[in-house]
């Protein structure tokens, strides 16, 4: 998992030059589709630190997207506040949340963590709709052009938004990188590889968990809020089961606990639902069986798969 | 840094395991833990580690109370546990391992090069999985492990069980260097040869309570002993 740190290094650098450059040869449909997956990967990122390297397997993560999305898109529409403080609103109500949710639902551990985490996440949902005329309820709202800018630049335009998606997904990258690279990140493995050798090696697994998911929920505010910026929109929806379940798509297809598997499984993902969706009004069923023929043939992941077979030093 | 126990009582639920046991692990010195299959050895350890919460009585090391702390306070007082069966993460690394066992103590260099020296096998296996080591570099990976938090008291639970003879003489010499080291080593072990190499002391538990405490040079002449409360 490391060692061969200035390959690791150039190989990440390498996709995110790839990424970037993308914008110049995609179609202008294909560049929004791409900002767009940045930003989910963005979510699943921190959604693979706390389970793909702490072994957190939350079902609550929507409620995180969602506080993120909430704490930048209604102080935009109410007090007209631009991109940079909403962003940052968006960021710290994630981390704030996923401390608070933590604090209890870390006291459970295995199924138990899951079901608590998607009590909360299905509260959160329906406080959502219950305080509408705030958060506009199941129609969500749009945000204002105004308040949808960044240094001058208007993140309803492409250029400026596939930018503004790409900056926040090489920094999440970037961190993400450093972080599992870091001695916490060592200790994140520690207590997903085992609780009981982790706390006899001196760890307190409490706390270490509360802050993997501490992290994570900086990561999906990050994403919430972005989303809501860059796409204009907030809603119910982002709060509902489906966006606690999708981060796990992607991380589960990608590769858990690896550093690019996110972002991986999010591009084959949402490239998949579209596929299927032309073909059918039934798509998850075709999602579904792609994800049972994965879990049935490459149990890790794409990248788990290509890190055990060939490739050890892949972060 | 004397490890001391005093009419400690633990167990599982209901059911009580150790009933009153006292103890002493002196710097230096070999400590054994002699006993049958469920006499409550492996219990002892976990106790001493908080890992099974003591009832009653005290441990305290250096006169220092460690009964009560939550486990991950434990090895931060300088115990450090070998478990049986190693325990070790599979999938990352020997150096990786390595790392975790030091990290809550800075992962300071000259522990890592003190540890790698007692083990140069694993110098070679820095980069291999620790799943994919031998039986026995598996075990020097354990203790190195724990090693790596300068303790200055190491509990071994069953160190050479299931080793070829080149190993268990590799570990056996590691501990008494540790010994030389003048760490304080508390070894459950069932061979009495090795037993009657390393111990200083041996202590013989039988249904969680300790029935002798004696100084090994006294049981080498005493093979009863060994035939009374171990069965060999």
């Amino acid at each position: 998992m490391t060692g061969g740190g200035a390959r690791i290094w150039a190989l990440h650098a390498a996709v995110l030059v790839v990424v970037f450059a993308a914008q110049y040869w995609l179609s202008p449909y294909h560049a929004t589709n791409l900002a767009r997956i940045m930003v989910l990967a963005v979510f699943a990122m921190g959604y693979n630190l706390a389970f793909g390297y702490t072994g957190l397997l939350s079902l609550g993560h929507a409620l995180l997207l969602a506080a993120g999305m909430y704490a930048a898109s209604i102080p935009a529409q109410l007090w007209g506040w631009t991109a940079g403080p909403a962003l940052i609103a968006g960021i710290a109500a994630g981390g704030l949340m996923a401390g608070a949710v933590g604090l209890l639902a870390l006291r459970t551990a295995g199924v138990s963590f899951m079901i608590v985490t998607l009590m909360f996440a299905q509260a959160g949902f329906l406080t959502i709709l219950y305080f509408a005329p705030v958060t506009g309820g199941d129609d969500g709202f749009a945000l204002p052009a105004a308040s949808r800018t960044i240094l001058g630049f208007s993140l309803a335009t492409d250029t400026p938004r596939f930018l503004a998606a790409f900056g926040l997904f090489a920094s999440g990258l970037l961190a993400s990188l450093a972080l599992v690279r870091s001695s916490f990140g060592r200790t994140m493995v520690a207590m997903r590889e085992n609780e009981e050798r982790s706390r006899m090696l001196g760890y307190n697994p409490f706390t270490v968990k509360l802050a993997a998911l501490v992290i994570s929920g900086l990561y999906a505010g990050g994403a919430g809020a972005a989303w809501a910026l860059l796409f204009g929109y907030a809603g119910a929806s982002f709060a509902s089961i489906q966006y606690s379940i999708l981060p796990m798509l992607y991380v589960l297809l990608g590769g858990a606990g690896t550093v690019l598997g996110p972002f991986l499984g999010a591009v084959l993902m949402f490239y998949l639902i579209e596929f299927a969706s032309d073909l059918t009004s039934a798509y998850l069923f075709i999602v579904g069986l792609a994800l049972v023929i994965l879990v049935l043939f490459a149990p890790k992941g794409i990248l788990g798969t290509i890190r055990e077979r060939w490739a050890r030093w892949l972060p | 840094m004397a490890l001391e126990v005093v009419s400690l009582s633990s167990g599982y639920g209901p059911i009580t395991v150790l009933h009153g046991v006292s103890f002493r692990a002196e710097p230096g010195r070999v400590s054994c833990i002699m006993g049958r299959n469920g006499a409550g050895k492996s219990t002892l350890l976990k106790c001493l580690m908080g890992l099974v919460p003591a009832r009653s009585g005290t441990i305290t090391l250096n006169g220092v109370a460690l009964h009560g702390l939550p486990a991950h306070e434990v090895p931060r007082r300088g115990i450090a546990y070998v478990p049986q069966g190693r325990r070790l993460f599979g999938p990352l690394t020997v150096a990786e391992n390595l790392a975790i066992g030091g990290l809550v103590t800075g992962n300071r260099p000259e522990t890592l090069h003190r540890v790698l020296t007692l083990f140069p096998r694993l110098r070679e296996r820095l980069t291999q999985t620790a799943a994919t080591l031998s039986g026995g570099e598996q075990q020097m990976l354990a203790i190195a492990r724990a090693l790596c938090l300068d303790p200055r008291v190491l509990l071994l639970d069953e160190p050479t069980e299931g080793l070829q003879p080149s190993m268990i003489a590799l570990i056996q010499e590691a501990i008494v260097v540790l010994k030389a080291r003048g760490v304080a080593v508390v070894l459950v072990e069932q061979r009495v040869d090795a037993v009657l190499k390393l111990a200083d002391r041996v202590a013989f538990m039988v249904s969680g309570r300790i029935v002798e405490d004696r100084d090994v040079s006294g049981l080498r002449a005493d093979a009863d002993a060994f035939r009374t409360y171990v069965g060999v």
